[in-house]
């Protein structure tokens, strides 16, 4: 049974032009933040671009592979540990034998990846066994799983989590600072969205769209789906630890909150929510929930009434999410 | 490990695995009947242990608590399934997934609403407050007893209705084929709502147990939902035989791997074994649909 719509081919330049469009107008916030003297939009912002890249890593699995995976915020979790255990090193409050003393973003960044990548490998190896509703079970408990190990990992900071004070480089230049670090951010972004426009439209991402539709006419077919979930599966899991690391290191601190599994349950709801047929639709996503938090949890120390009913009502009538409404308002510009 | 230790945590770790198999036992028939994924199991234990702290707090009787605070469980869940949940039985897991997980923030929000955000006290029932000596040098605290003993009785009945009655066998049928058992003449919608009212009550039962334990407070229900999923999965989704072994090996393994494994490894111990169990049977220890 087919989980989540699955994506027909779209890889057409309007699509190409679409992600241009959603990253330079990112781009622009810094500017727009300083012209209008408002530095709280950078924060925002950079919230929004780093829950992106993790929201689109998602959706390389659930809406390219329909598999409903709740277990998201645990590896996003572990690439914001692995940066900030590198880096609580240096402060020399930590210690530990695996992972280098380091906070240079050029090493860390690719090594939380790779950590991310192989634990999301392990979990996909037991949970790919099932599917459907066991499926979304599995991942759900693995990420809980992970978080009650973060918790119980008192030398790391338990659950008051693990702050560090080293500054953070990329090839040997100062990182931290607020604008340089959002356009970095904005660049991986960048590069993600690339790179899984090409891999949807490959020969893998067919292959991935197709186990989403008919895993059985697949098989008959002569392509067994699984090493094609599985490496869906763990490079989603990369992608999500970035966005993790990127995470920690834009407040210099991570927590297990931030792997809790309503973290994991919000990702999923940013994926429908921006659209599951686009690699860009995420972003989108991302942009909305991100806004629509900081909006209501202003007005009201209830916010989470209202931004439950929103996404009860996001399910109930929207179905091809707000990328869809976009290009509905475009077509209905091109006829008139 | 003393005997004395091996007694107390083999008995904690029943009482734990008694909780959990109320909780399970409605969230796998739900799921084994109409193939529906309902996160919101969890807000009904809290919202069961919520309105017994109130009774309790307004009139002292515990008695009373139970006796309004169960059928109120199921009332709850009635409207929410009728209100809302209904509509999505025929819908992927994934908007299933969505509009539960959108209904926690809700349900949630409106208890905090209702009570607050301090925990809210639950006192012992008088008779039970104390303890006992079950094995020279071994006391043990009566209301953990009484839980362990209301859990078995549950259980035991409930296993008797699943397994041995008509309306038992309905249910059964409705798990294992839907459409089959609907072609029969079993009126599934309405064993269905009868199945939701119940593992409601269950649920707001096993909410009330943990009251006085565990502190009454938003959010409570989200760890005990994430176990339940777990027993549910490892028995076999729709299967309460499984789901009462399950809920037990659980119980078990989660409270001796507290005991005597450090601590990152005894929190990850339950996760671990369902991770052995499922890679040796998919499907669960006990699968319903063949």
């Amino acid at each position: 049974m087919t989980l989540a719509p699955a994506a027909p081919p779209r890889a057409s330049s309007a699509t190409l032009i679409g992600i241009a469009v959603l990253v330079v107008a990112l781009a622009l916030v810094p500017t727009v933040s300083q012209a209008l003297g408002n530095p709280f939009l950078i924060k925002i912002a950079t919230r929004i671009v780093i829950f992106a890249i993790a929201a689109v890593a998602l959706n390389l699995v659930l809406g390219f592979g329909g598999l409903v995976s709740l277990c998201h915020a645990g590896l996003f979790g572990i690439g914001g540990y692995v940066l900030g255990i590198a880096a609580a090193q240096l402060d020399g409050e930590v210690s530990a034998a695996l992972l280098p003393a380091t906070g240079e973003l050029a090493v860390v960044l690719p090594l939380a990846m790779a950590v991310a990548g192989l634990a999301a490998a392990v979990m996909g190896v037991i949970a790919l066994r099932t599917s459907g509703a066991y499926f979304i079970m599995i991942t759900l408990a693995f990420n809980q799983m992970l978080y009650y190990v973060f918790v119980a990992l008192q030398q790391y900071g338990g659950e008051d989590g693990l702050q560090f004070n080293a500054a953070l480089t990329l090839f040997g230049h100062p990182a931290t600072g607020r604008v340089p670090f959002y356009y970095g951010c904005v660049a991986a972004l960048a590069l993600v969205l690339a790179g899984m426009q090409r891999l949807i439209a490959s020969r893998f991402g067919v292959v991935l769209r197709a186990s989403a539709q008919n895993e059985r006419r697949l098989t008959a077919l002569g392509i067994p789906p699984l090493p094609y979930k599985l490496a869906a599966f763990a490079l989603s899991g990369a992608v999500a630890g970035l966005a993790g690391a990127l995470f920690a290191a834009s407040q210099s601190f991570i927590s297990p909150s931030a792997m809790s599994w309503v973290q994991s349950g919000d990702l999923v709801v940013m994926c429908v929510l921006g659209g599951l047929a686009y690699v860009a639709g995420p972003v989108i996503g991302a942009g909305a929930f991100v806004a629509l938090e900081a909006v209501l949890s202003g007005w009201s120390v209830h916010w989470q009434l209202a931004f439950g009913g929103f996404i009860i009502a996001v399910v109930v009538t929207l179905r091809g999410g707000l990328i869809d409404l976009v290009r509905i308002a475009a077509r209905g510009g091109r006829a008139s | 490990m003393t005997t004395a230790l091996l007694i107390e945590q083999g008995l904690n770790g029943l009482q734990l695995g008694v909780q959990l198999f109320l909780m399970a036992a409605g969230l796998t028939l739900v799921f084994g009947i109409m193939n529906m994924i309902n996160l919101t199991h969890g807000s009904l234990f809290m919202v069961g242990a919520f309105l017994a702290a109130t009774v309790l707090a307004h009139t002292g009787s515990f008695v009373l608590a139970l006796v309004v605070a169960v059928p109120a469980t199921a009332l709850a869940g009635l409207v929410l399934e009728a209100a809302v949940l209904r509509r999505f039985y025929g819908r992927s897991h994934l908007d299933q997934v969505l509009v539960t997980f959108g209904l926690i923030m809700v349900i949630n929000e409106l208890t905090r609403m209702v009570w607050g955000n301090v925990p809210v006290p639950m006192a012992l029932p008088q008779v039970l407050s104390g303890a006992v000596t079950i094995y020279p040098g071994v006391t043990y605290p009566s209301f953990r007893l009484a839980i362990l003993a209301v859990g078995l009785l549950v259980a035991l009945g409930l296993y008797v209705v699943v397994v041995h009655t008509r309306v038992g066998m309905w249910v059964r049928a409705g798990a294992s084929d839907r459409a089959m058992a609907s072609a029969m003449g079993v009126n599934v919608g309405l064993v269905f709502s009868l199945v939701f009212a119940a593992g409601a009550a269950l649920a707001g039962l096993a909410g009330i147990m943990a009251g006085p334990i565990s502190a009454v407070q938003v959010g409570m229900g989200e760890p005990v939902l994430i176990l339940a999923l777990v027993v549910t999965v490892i028995g076999g989704i729709g299967s309460i035989k499984g789901a009462l072994i399950a809920a037990v090996l659980i119980g078990l393994a989660d409270t001796f791997g507290r005991v005597l494994l450090p601590p990152a490894l005894g929190s990850m111990i339950i996760f671990m074994m369902m991770a052995a169990i499922l890679a040796w049977r998919p499907r669960g220890l006990f699968p319903v649909h063949g």
